[in-house]
């Protein structure tokens, strides 16, 4: 007997990643995501403020055993995320080609993203030395100064690129030490979503990088004026939103970073600089006998 | 003192529905309390709170510290409430005492060789009586569980009720430990012998067990306090201890509170949270209610 049956389809649910689990969002909204020939992609989770207060206190509990790691493996964490996504590329490379882009940029998309990746994990343990420094100062004091993590990021990533953006945003900020909540691109969600499953099967401890979906005109303000947040990214070039932003954070002096004009798919998009942007600068005077050239000093 | 008459036959055993008592605990938590009911209802566990510190490594210099914390808890709030009362060691409670002068806020003991309760009874009475002498309002003491477990519900009747009398003036709280009794019905059978035996107070746990205080288990208790007072007229008042450190939680309670026993209980003589980072998250809530803004612990006090 020829059998016609066609296989029903199993599609993937789109999650939040919040402290190393994939919830949904708390409010129970969602928004239909889809590509330029209007097919529809998958239903997307519309976070609210309260899945993003949910994120933050998830990145704060990390914050300790992430910033407090070694450098050095923190890049061999990194390492292993490239791994994963080179291990996932197919996967990634089908979604890129859901949201519009051919196979030869979404192939190109991808090894980008490792590349990037590898590239960051390098830095890892090496920037500290290349950024901090030793000062001349005019008394009997040993004083250098050092690089130390930010704290807790709040990042809004650039909604071009499904995937690129948001692991060039992601990968200077984890390397630097700090934990973050990063909303994703809201036309382009699908390759964040899979993207929290990769850093969730690497050895990255959960709460680390959380990553909501949804829109900016609603979280923005949220990510802006929360006390717990340490500094907040903006990657748009909506003016107004920029404003809103930097008034708000005023509130606990808040770090505000804004990419408005990188050019993600340049090799400018890297550089030790990005980790350096959400990096606190600490002096330390330690006091010493004597720094003259002849006797012993330090 | 209660009648004779009227005291129960502990050896007969006490049903408690366990489905029945979790289902309705998980009832509680699904109601819907917003801006300024909620503000109300913070406030009000915020005033219901015994601030404790029961450790190995307290010192004159903590408890003061947090005899302070008692007293402005969040000075930047205008008109807030304080808390209760302030939960030390019996060696601590003349400096409490002293912290806290006049301010109206109580200082509670621990006693009967709290955690374990492993000591004779004239050790027991002695540390209560040195607790008193020092100035406690109120004492909580631990029941023997081992002895419960055993079975001799006499030995734990009279030892409540001997605690009772060296207690004298001050209110005294009985930690049934509900973690070590494990059953409900062993939790029903101990709120029963505590009460007829002379507790002001049923509390549930010591706070150095876990399972410590949860909801079903506050429940069985709520509701042996009002069979207890549709028997004997007399109020009881109820202590959950341990494990209840977020704000909403801690309002779960209160509609669980409000609905088993009602308005008259609803105030902090007749019901307490026994915790230390509970007042921490109230005032988080409270201060992100005032400000439209979340808040951060960096700029809370430390308990």
């Amino acid at each position: 007997m020829a059998t016609t049956e066609k296989r029903l389809e199993v599609l993937k649910t789109y999650k939040i990643y919040i402290g190393g689990q994939f919830p949904r969002t708390e409010s129970g909204r969602y928004y239909l995501a889809t590509n330029s020939k209007k097919e529809k992609l998958a239903n997307i989770c519309l976070s609210s403020r309260k899945d993003f207060r949910d994120a933050v206190s998830a990145a704060r509990g990390a914050f300790g055993g992430w910033s407090g790691r070694a450098a050095f493996n923190r890049g061999q964490i990194l390492y292993r995320i490239a791994e994963m996504l080179e291990g996932r590329k197919a996967q990634f490379v089908d979604e890129l080609m859901k949201q519009d882009a051919d196979k030869a940029q979404a192939e190109k998309e991808v090894n980008l993203c490792i590349d990037r990746l590898i590239y960051y994990s390098g830095w890892c343990d090496k920037f500290q030395q290349l950024f901090s420094t030793v000062n001349p100062v005019a008394s009997s004091h040993f004083n250098f100064s050092n690089p130390e993590p930010t704290g807790v990021v709040a990042a809004i990533a650039p909604q071009e690129n499904s995937l690129l953006g948001i692991v060039s945003l992601i990968a200077p900020i984890i390397a630097g030490g700090n934990t973050c909540v990063v909303l994703a691109s809201n036309t382009k969600p699908l390759c964040a979503v899979t993207f929290a499953e990769v850093l969730n099967s690497s050895d990255l401890p959960g709460g680390v990088v959380n990553i909501l979906t949804g829109k900016i005109a609603e979280l923005a303000p949220y990510f802006a004026d929360h006390m717990d947040v340490n500094a907040t990214v903006y990657c748009e070039t909506d003016a107004a939103t920029q404003n809103m932003i930097k008034e708000k954070s005023a509130l606990n002096v808040k770090r505000v970073v804004l990419y408005d004009k990188v050019k993600w798919n340049d090799a400018t998009a890297q550089s030790p600089y990005f980790i350096m942007d959400l990096q606190e600068i600490k002096t330390t005077w330690h006091p010493i006998e004597n720094i003259g050239g002849a006797k012993a000093g330090y | 003192m209660i009648a004779n008459k009227i005291i129960p036959n502990f050896s007969s055993p006490a049903h408690v529905d366990q489905v029945g008592i979790e289902e309705r605990a998980s009832r509680f938590t699904k109601r819907s309390i917003k801006n300024e009911s909620k503000v109300n209802g913070l406030k009000l566990a915020l005033n219901m709170i015994d601030l404790t510190t029961l450790e190995g490594k307290d010192t004159q210099g903590k408890v003061k510290q947090l005899c302070y914390k008692a007293q402005h808890l969040h000075d930047v709030y205008p008109g807030l409430p304080t808390v209760a009362a302030v939960c030390v060691y019996p060696s601590m409670v003349k400096t409490a005492k002293t912290a806290l002068g006049n301010s109206g806020i109580k200082v509670a003991s621990v006693a009967t060789a709290f955690p374990s309760g492993q000591a004779p009874r004239d050790v027991k009475i002695r540390d209560t009586k040195y607790a008193v002498q020092n100035g406690a309002d109120e004492v909580d003491m631990v029941i023997s569980r081992g002895k419960f477990l055993e079975g001799e519900y006499n030995f734990v009747f009279d030892e409540i009720a001997a605690i009772k009398e060296a207690c004298g003036a001050a209110r005294l709280k009985v930690i049934l430990e509900t973690g070590e009794l494990v059953t409900y019905d062993k939790v029903r059978k101990a709120s029963d012998i505590a009460m007829y035996a002379g507790a002001d107070f049923i509390k549930t746990s010591t706070g150095k067990i876990s399972p410590a205080a949860t909801m079903p288990v506050t429940l069985v208790m709520l509701e042996a306090i009002r069979d207890f007072y549709y028997k004997t007229g007399k109020k009881i008042a109820m202590k959950p201890a341990g494990g209840i450190s977020k704000a909403k939680l801690a309002l779960h309670y209160l509609v669980m509170l409000n609905e088993v026993l009602g308005e008259d209980w609803m105030n902090n003589e007749w019901f307490r949270f026994g915790a230390s980072s509970l007042a921490n998250d109230i005032l988080m809530q409270l201060m992100k209610q005032r400000t439209g803004v979340y808040q951060s612990a960096n700029y809370f006090s430390i308990d």
